[in-house]
């Protein structure tokens, strides 16, 4: 490949997602819906097929989906997690019983093999713990009583992700029951040491990898992620979830440094997986799904809003409160968009990656304008 | 007097703290992991929700610690007597009819008749450190005096009768 070409490709990418996040900044949106449309205007049968750039964005695109877990996991602490799973899994229950089932459903009746149907469940039932942190944020929600609630809801999510993505990695790795059995009570196994691990002796690994230096402490922490992020791959316990549980072991000021030291990269190789999927999907194939997603959007808007209410009612909030709260988790994003590309990198239904990126552009909207409307009418 | 503080972990964000002011308003303090301190204040029509008054960085929230905690030192020192020693340290507002009014430290004797010692006086939000025996009390001073917890018991019957 051409030095020239491709330095010039990258640059040319890096400035449009710049003019992207910009104007997503000013409306106050997600950049995420962004990203994807320009990964669909530079696939194939898009505006600009990109051809040299996609040396870098591959690789890249799977640092990225490291880099966001592995910041997902550095945002909790162990003790956190143990938290939030014990006062709200009964919410939690009915959030996964409510918002997979629609995916589920909708893929077994279009025809699509098990597997595909269980990948789209994950897509439809995971919100976008980005877009509404963000959101609370932007709103000034953070104070109000829906909030523990909303966020111990999302880390609720993020463990069963940790359980949901090595069952799917064992069973796109195929064999009988008794294999993906297996590699399924392997997974389960490495994350509950790992995480009694990390509570026990998270401070003592944090420490010895803690340095006054930036350049040493980014090394260090990269290196590890990378390598865990290998291993699971290979145990076919999922990239993801490596990274995900090296967050989680991270404590301290190794915790509260890396952060802020990882989080540009996460933005860079974040915004190319993004654009590697809008690029691996055919833009002609979005408006035969289109109708699709809208309904299966419109569905999964209502579900999450309905779990979500249940919840805030039981734990004694008013009506206002509770329409926050479920709006606030309409939106669907990155790991979405995390759990289609595993299904769409194996090649096991041409219509998900289509689907998939309709549905998030669709929610990753609509959910923040959602939210902006639920704080409208509580004023 | 403020109800019980409530700490409430929000994961990934920060820990919050509320406390129900004697005003009846919900004021809380949320530390972010990252460094961010916000104030919020309840909205009096939605009891689940919030506004925000203010964002403050690390240096922001030292001066306004610095600010609300002077007056709360004052007091806390007023209300302990603080004992150094067999010393005991007392703050003494004198009032309109209260018998050290208009009179000076002087003709008061305060030193010789109690055994205190006037270490301060603070009028109209000022300190005078050892006022001498001719300043003259006016309605309204806080006399600050330190003396043994006995000397002090005399002096405050002989500024405020």
């Amino acid at each position: 490949m051409d030095t020239a070409t491709l330095l010039v490709e990258l640059g040319g990418v890096l400035l449009v997602l710049a003019v992207a996040a910009r104007a997503a900044l000013k409306l106050g949106l997600s950049p995420i819906p962004l990203y994807l449309l320009i990964g669909l205007a530079l696939g194939q049968g898009g505006l600009y097929p990109l051809v040299t750039a996609e040396g870098f964005i591959l690789p890249a695109a799977e640092i990225g989906v490291v880099l966001l877990l592995l910041l997902l996991g550095l945002e909790y602490t162990p003790q956190e997690l143990a938290s939030g799973l014990r006062t709200g899994w009964r919410l939690s229950l009915l959030d996964l019983l409510a918002n997979f089932t629609p995916g589920l459903v909708a893929g077994l009746l279009l025809g699509w093999g098990a597997i595909a149907s269980i990948v789209l469940g994950g897509v439809t039932y995971v919100s976008s713990s980005g877009i509404a942190a963000k959101l609370i944020d932007d709103q000034g929600w953070f104070a109000n009583r829906e909030t523990p609630l909303v966020l111990s809801l999302l880390v609720a999510e993020d463990l069963v992700m940790a359980v949901y993505l090595p069952l799917v990695g064992a069973l796109l790795a195929g064999g009988g029951v008794l294999a993906v059995g297996g590699s399924v009570a392997v997974a389960l196994a490495v994350a509950g040491t790992t995480l009694a691990v990390a509570m026990r002796y998270g401070e003592t690994i944090s420490a010895s990898l803690f340095s006054p230096s930036g350049e040493v402490l980014l090394l260090s922490i990269l290196g590890l992620a990378l390598l865990i992020a290998g291993l699971a791959e290979r145990l076919h316990i999922s990239a993801g979830v490596g990274a995900f549980l090296v967050g989680i072991a991270l404590s301290g000021p190794v915790q509260e440094r890396a952060h802020g030291l990882l989080q540009p990269l996460r933005d860079l190789f974040a915004a190319s997986f993004f654009v590697l999927f809008g690029l691996s999907v055919d833009p002609r194939n979005i408006p035969p799904v289109l109708l699709i997603a809208a309904v299966l959007a419109a569905v999964t808007a209502v579900t999450k809003v309905a779990a979500v209410w249940w919840g805030a009612r039981r734990a004694g909030l008013g009506p206002r409160a509770r329409w926050r709260a479920g709006s606030v988790l309409v939106a669907r994003g990155e790991f979405s968009i995390v759990i289609a590309e595993i299904g769409v990198a194996a090649g096991i239904e041409h219509r998900l990656g289509a689907l998939a990126t309709a549905y998030v552009l669709l929610l990753a909207v609509a959910g923040p304008v959602m939210a902006r409307l639920a704080a409208r009418t509580a004023r | 007097m403020a109800s019980e503080v409530e700490e409430t972990p929000l994961p990934g964000v920060g820990v919050r703290y509320s406390f129900v002011a004697s005003s009846g308003a919900r004021v809380s303090v949320l530390h972010h992991h990252s460094g961010r301190h916000q104030v919020f204040v309840g909205e009096p029509d939605d009891p689940d929700s919030a506004r925000l008054a203010v964002e403050l960085d690390d240096d922001d929230s030292r001066v306004l610690a610095e600010l609300l905690g002077a007056s709360r030192v004052v007091r806390e020192i007023d209300r302990l007597q603080q004992s150094v020693a067999g010393l005991a340290i007392e703050w003494m507002r004198v009032r309109g009819g209260d018998p050290a009014a208009g009179r000076t430290i002087g003709e008061l004797g305060v030193r010789s008749s109690t055994g205190v010692t006037v270490v301060a006086a603070m009028r109209s939000g000022e300190a005078l450190p050892v006022p001498g025996p001719d300043f003259a009390i006016e309605p309204g001073d806080t006399l600050v005096v330190m003396g043994r917890p006995d000397a002090i018991r005399r002096a405050n019957e002989l500024l405020r009768g």
